[in-house]
């Protein structure tokens, strides 16, 4: 069964599909091909990006991604400060996802809790920390998603948070599903949360995402695997800590972020925010 | 100043943002670095391409810039605006024919200093974001002085300098891949 593009629809849906439709089998070995390239040029001195932007296992970058080398700058001030925030910028409300209509929504309840942190281990404080995510059934109330999976009348997928003192931020939400999409035939999206960072310095801003301990989908994913190292892809999953579970009401995970950011990050900015 | 100690934290690799973003980063006015309209603002605008030139309409940008005297903005409230804080960051989605739009006034700098947006680009299909810098077109003693700009060639160069409309705004377009492609940054 499939559902007719919306006539609301932000762009063609047809954007959306890779025109070459490769099998599973021949993605993945694309993948594998790819992470031994990138294994051979490193160790053989060269310098590669942590998560490849030339990496066409995922077909829609083909024509996204840059064919030069970025350009390394000593950042000016502008750049070594970021936005400010608070808590009057977020709504207490906004951390839970479970609370924001007026029925309980379907699906596994969990909290994800962390901190962010600097590479030298230091907590940012009053950062900004947005998320969004498919509901239990892997459907993302955005308008372009057309896969026939029930909405949840009762769950957006969005949420925001402040880091406290420590660094900290914590959301209630429930376990997003797994989700098909056109980069091949029978691709799928292994289960994640998307996060949205800001650090101290405008170059520490980061998009990323959260997956799932012990996914199936990991090794056929070309989202996940546009990280070319497995130690890094590790990072990017959440652990299950029966800690943060709480009894008779969510699982939890732990979910740390270290933001990067050049040595000039190192100097704490004249006034503290 | 003291020597930076080696780092003890492995960074958290980014991401590609996804197609799905717009209900989970969107808020009112994100793009209304000021209120349209108010003394001394601006459109700053362009358009987004891939290697085709074909423009990216699920791309997203955001701005970071000083005020038009060169201060930085430290106040709190980009993301739940009032209105009249300059708080100098804004976010902008493209829209179907891949052009993003901020209001917002001229940044300053420094004295002897080139004024410049710090950009962040965005999109489905990249599977990381991307720095770059839009220089304001005027100040051309202290763009020839920039220490970015004088390491690049002609071509490169031109695609960091955002050019003056007829009507006072600023148009910035950002090119992913090939024929004057943009330079981006790593710090
Ligand atoms: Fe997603």
């Amino acid at each position: 069964m499939t559902t007719p593009p919306s006539p609301t629809a932000a762009a063609p849906e047809s954007l959306l599909a890779a025109p070459d439709q490769a099998s599973q089998s021949a993605i993945t070995a694309e993948i594998v091909a790819a992470h031994a390239e990138a294994e051979r040029r490193v160790a053989a001195g060269e310098q590669l990006p942590t998560t490849m932007y030339d990496f066409p296992a995922y077909r829609s970058s083909i024509l996204r991604h840059p064919t030069k080398n970025p350009r390394l700058v000593d950042p000016e001030t502008i750049e070594l400060l970021s936005p400010a925030f608070g808590q009057r910028d977020v709504a207490a409300i906004e951390s839970d996802l479970t609370l924001q209509h007026t029925g309980e929504p379907l699906g596994e309840r969990m909290t994800v809790e962390g901190r962010l942190l600097d590479s030298w281990g230091r907590p940012l404080r009053n950062q900004l920390v947005e998320i969004w995510q498919a509901n239990a059934a892997g459907r993302y109330i955005h308008q372009r998603d057309q896969h026939p999976a029930p909405l949840d009348p009762n769950f957006t997928g969005a949420g925001r948070a402040i880091t406290d003192d420590d660094g900290r931020y914590r959301f209630t939400t429930i376990k997003p599903g797994p989700y098909p999409w056109r980069n091949h035939v029978n691709a799928w999206r292994p289960a994640h949360i998307h996060f949205s960072i800001f650090g101290s310095s405008f170059t520490q801003r980061i998009i990323t995402q959260m997956y799932f301990p012990s996914d199936p989908l990991f090794a056929l994913d070309p989202i996940y695997n546009s990280i070319r190292s497995q130690k890094d892809r590790e990072r990017l999953i959440g652990v299950y800590d029966h800690n943060l579970t709480s009894p008779e009401f969510s699982m939890g995970y732990r979910f740390d972020i270290v933001v990067d950011g050049p040595d000039a990050t190192w100097f704490e900015p004249e006034e503290e925010n | 100043m003291s020597a930076v100690p080696p780092r003890t934290h492995t960074p958290t690799p980014g991401q590609t943002v996804g197609p799905f973003f717009a209900f989970g980063l969107q808020y009112p006015d994100m793009n209304q670095v000021v209120h349209p309209h108010s003394p001394g603002s601006l459109v700053l605008g362009g358009t987004i391409t891939d290697g085709n030139g074909a423009a990216i309409p699920d791309a997203l940008v955001e701005i970071w810039q000083a005020d038009s005297d060169g201060s930085i903005p430290r106040a709190r409230g980009a993301c739940r605006r009032d209105g009249h804080t300059f708080t100098g960051f804004g976010r902008a989605f493209t829209t179907d024919e891949g052009r993003y739009e901020f209001w917002t006034r001229d940044p300053g700098a420094e004295p002897g200093k080139a004024p410049f947006f710090a950009v962040i680009v965005y999109a489905r299909g990249l599977p990381n974001k991307l720095h770059t810098r839009a220089y304001l077109p005027e100040d051309e003693a202290a763009l020839a002085a920039d220490p970015l700009l004088a390491g690049l060639a002609p071509d490169e160069r031109a695609t960091l300098i955002a050019s003056r409309t007829p009507e006072g705004g600023l148009h910035f377009d950002i090119r992913l891949q090939g024929e004057k492609e943009t330079v981006f940054l790593a710090y």
